[in-house]
């Protein structure tokens, strides 16, 4: 199976534009960009995934030991736009998946031209002269909310969630499959995410980055935000007046703009 | 937990007043500002957790929330609540002012403004301190019951492969291959067995054989029956014999399972192998002769372990170069698809097509045929044994 089957890949926007990648976070699938996307469709080809495990993505794919680290998700990412030879791209990841698309540019850096990390963390836990925000124990705590939010997941949702093809217009059956992931993946991807440190590959981003951080984010503190930014050597920062994690869902409109500010300084469109 | 008491009726204002039914819901209740500030909560909820209202009004909803619970909450509560206007049943624990825990299922609704932003969220808060120790029960078993359906997993593979060689031995002159497929997950050991072993001077044995019915059980039978046909082989050097002892050992074992099997003695003579073989209640071997159709060898005989005084035959034949003898379970004529059972014709046709092919690319063609033809799953055991003179 391809890597774009297998991540239910959607592609849209303007077919010889350059490519941007949105890459959802732990939790959600594509669908968290619907109001995002549209801004960029008629210069843009604008590309969306799922992340193993959650929304259209094939579960059947799941291979423990391939996604074991951080390094098999980012892997996809890698094959997905591989796969689809994009050049020049401009790949957005939220959370997790900021780390995730900067392990996807140092793997391919000549088919990546700049990185949008939106509220990332490069190490969760606290540690001696790092402070993440959080401890071992909440993310044990992290891991049995999930069991407990997922004890009603049953078999039966699996054909409603790999059924979601098209891009659906965000109905009835959507609202049983969104934030729903396989239990099993779920708990190792929450575990795998929430226990990772990528601070180490901050520096070796070659890429222009932008961070999009916001005012109050429990998950992504200002402060880790200004860690990745001054870590990555050609990283800026926006800092976004908004509270959560989930800038492109509370605010979107400010978080679009950010976004469309840093491609169009990348020169990507031909005049 | 302890609660206060309800204030009495007398003391209470009016049960139709909207403030009333407010604050006195068996159930929390509060308002928050689409980022999370409490505007307003129910006195339930204050008294549930041990604060006033005026106090839970200046903290946020994630301020009610373990650490943990927070990450799922930005994770998966708030944008499930901004992305279709409504979360239900959301399991998350909320800390008390004295430090415990509040087990509760929350369901949040927002609001959305007719210009599309967001406006206030509800949440309704029900205890369910009890419901939640249940499912906390529940998962403990769950995992356990996974856990022991590993171990048996395991236990069968383990098992299973003492029932079969660990790999065919090296034969001069003579081409040997073999295939064994569990049945379904292999979660559950199998009857079928294979051996082939040496006789001394340039002799072989070569057994295939079904345990009826499968587990623990029949692979004891299976695990006494292949040891027996060893110990046997030495002395018997007739196939026919061999399973008329093999036989009267089963029924004296006392177990009330029989078994199937395929006896075949070998020794090379000439460019060839001169058989002997013989069979107890078991589908004949496939010859698949260099020239000519492959076809089935008439033999026959009893089941091993129901009849006390069963008796046996020997049939000779001779294979030259080019030809090969098939031995198999009925795990492959009797596997059913959508096409019906597989069946002898089906299975003739098959091998007729592999004639000349190595022992290997024999029990291959099979084995896939047979897979697919099941879907991919094998419904019953599967084993093969391929033996071709080069």
């Amino acid at each position: 199976m391809t890597a774009v089957a297998r991540h239910h890949v959607s592609v849209s926007g303007r077919p010889d534009g350059p490519p941007i990648v949105f890459v959802h976070g732990f939790g959600c699938d594509q669908h968290m960009w619907r109001n995002i996307t549209p801004a960029f469709e008629s210069e843009y080809r604008v590309v969306m995934m799922d992340l193993m495990g959650a929304g259209g993505s094939d579960l059947s794919s799941f291979d423990p030991q391939r996604y074991s680290s951080l390094d098999g998700y980012a892997a996809d990412i890698t094959e997905v736009v591989r796969e689809l030879d994009l050049r020049d791209a401009v790949l957005v990841g939220h959370s997790v998946s900021a780390m995730l698309v900067a392990l996807t540019q140092l793997a391919e850096p000549d088919r990546v031209a700049g990185l949008v990390m939106v509220a990332p963390s490069p190490r969760y836990i606290d540690e001696a002269g790092y402070t993440g925000g959080f401890g071992e124990e909440d993310i044990d705590e992290l891991l049995e909310s999930l069991a407990s939010n997922y004890l009603g997941w049953s078999a039966a949702m699996a054909p409603a969630i790999m059924g979601n093809a098209e891009r659906p217009a965000l109905g009835e059956e959507l609202t049983e499959s969104f934030c729903r992931m396989d239990p099993a993946i779920a708990r190792s991807f929450a575990s795998v995410t929430f226990r990772s440190d990528s601070r180490d590959l901050l520096p070796r981003i070659e890429a222009p980055t932008l961070v999009l951080q916001c005012t109050d984010d429990v998950l992504a503190p200002v402060s880790v935000g200004e860690y990745v930014t001054e870590q990555i050597p050609r990283g800026s920062m926006v800092l976004l007046e908004a509270t959560g994690h989930c800038p492109h869902l509370s605010d979107p409109v400010p978080t679009t703009e950010a976004i469309v500010a840093f491609v169009h300084d990348l020169d990507l469109v031909p005049a | 937990m302890t609660r206060e008491p309800v204030p009495s009726s007398e003391t209470a204002p009016a049960d139709d007043d909207a403030e009333d039914l407010y604050h006195r819901a068996p159930c929390g209740y509060l308002t928050t500002a689409p980022d999370g500030r409490i505007r307003r909560a129910n006195d339930t909820l204050a008294r549930w957790l041990g604060w006033s209202v005026e106090e839970l009004c200046s903290r946020s909803f994630l301020d009610l929330l373990t650490p943990g619970g927070r990450i799922f909450h930005e994770t998966h509560f708030a944008p499930l609540l901004r992305m279709h206007g409504e979360a239900r049943e959301i399991a998350v624990d909320l800390r008390r002012r004295d430090g415990g825990r509040l087990s509760v299922l929350v369901n949040a609704t927002m609001d959305r403004h007719a210009d599309g932003t967001q406006g206030a969220v509800r949440i309704a808060v029900f205890d369910a301190t009890e419901r939640r120790r249940y499912e906390r029960e529940l998962l403990g078993a769950k995992e356990r019951a996974e856990a022991s359906e590993e171990r048996a997993r395991t236990l069968a593979r383990t098992l299973q492969q003492t029932l079969i060689p660990p790999s065919l031995p090296r034969i001069p002159g003579l081409d040997v291959a073999a295939a064994y497929r569990p049945a379904g997950d292999g979660s559950v050991v199998g009857g079928d067995f294979y051996d082939l072993f040496d006789l001394g001077q340039g002799e072989w044995i070569a057994v295939l054989g079904d345990v009826c019915g499968k587990g623990a059980e029949a692979a004891v039978v299976t695990a006494l029956v292949r040891y027996t046909v060893r110990a046997l082989a030495i002395g018997s050097r007739q196939p026919s014999r061999l399973i008329q002892h093999l036989n009267e050992a089963l029924i004296h074992n006392g177990s009330d399972r029989f078994c199937t099997l395929v006896v075949a003695r070998l020794r090379s003579e000439g460019r060839g192998w001169r058989v002997a073989l013989s069979v107890g209640g078991h589908p004949a071997p496939l010859l698949l002769p260099a020239d000519g159709r492959a076809h089935r060898l008439a033999a026959g005989g009893p089941l091993v372990g129901v009849i006390d005084d069963a008796t046996y035959v020997d049939h000779d034949l001779y294979l030259g170069p080019g030809d090969t003898l098939l031995l198999y379970t009925d795990g492959v004529t009797e596997a059913s698809g959508a096409a019906g059972f597989f069946g002898d014709d089906r299975l003739l046709d098959v091998v007729d097509a592999s004639t000349g092919h190595s022992a290997g690319a024999v029990v291959n063609t099979v084995l896939d045929e047979v897979l697919a033809f099941q879907g991919g799953l094998a419904r019953d055991d599967i084993a093969l044994l391929a033996l071709s003179v080069p």
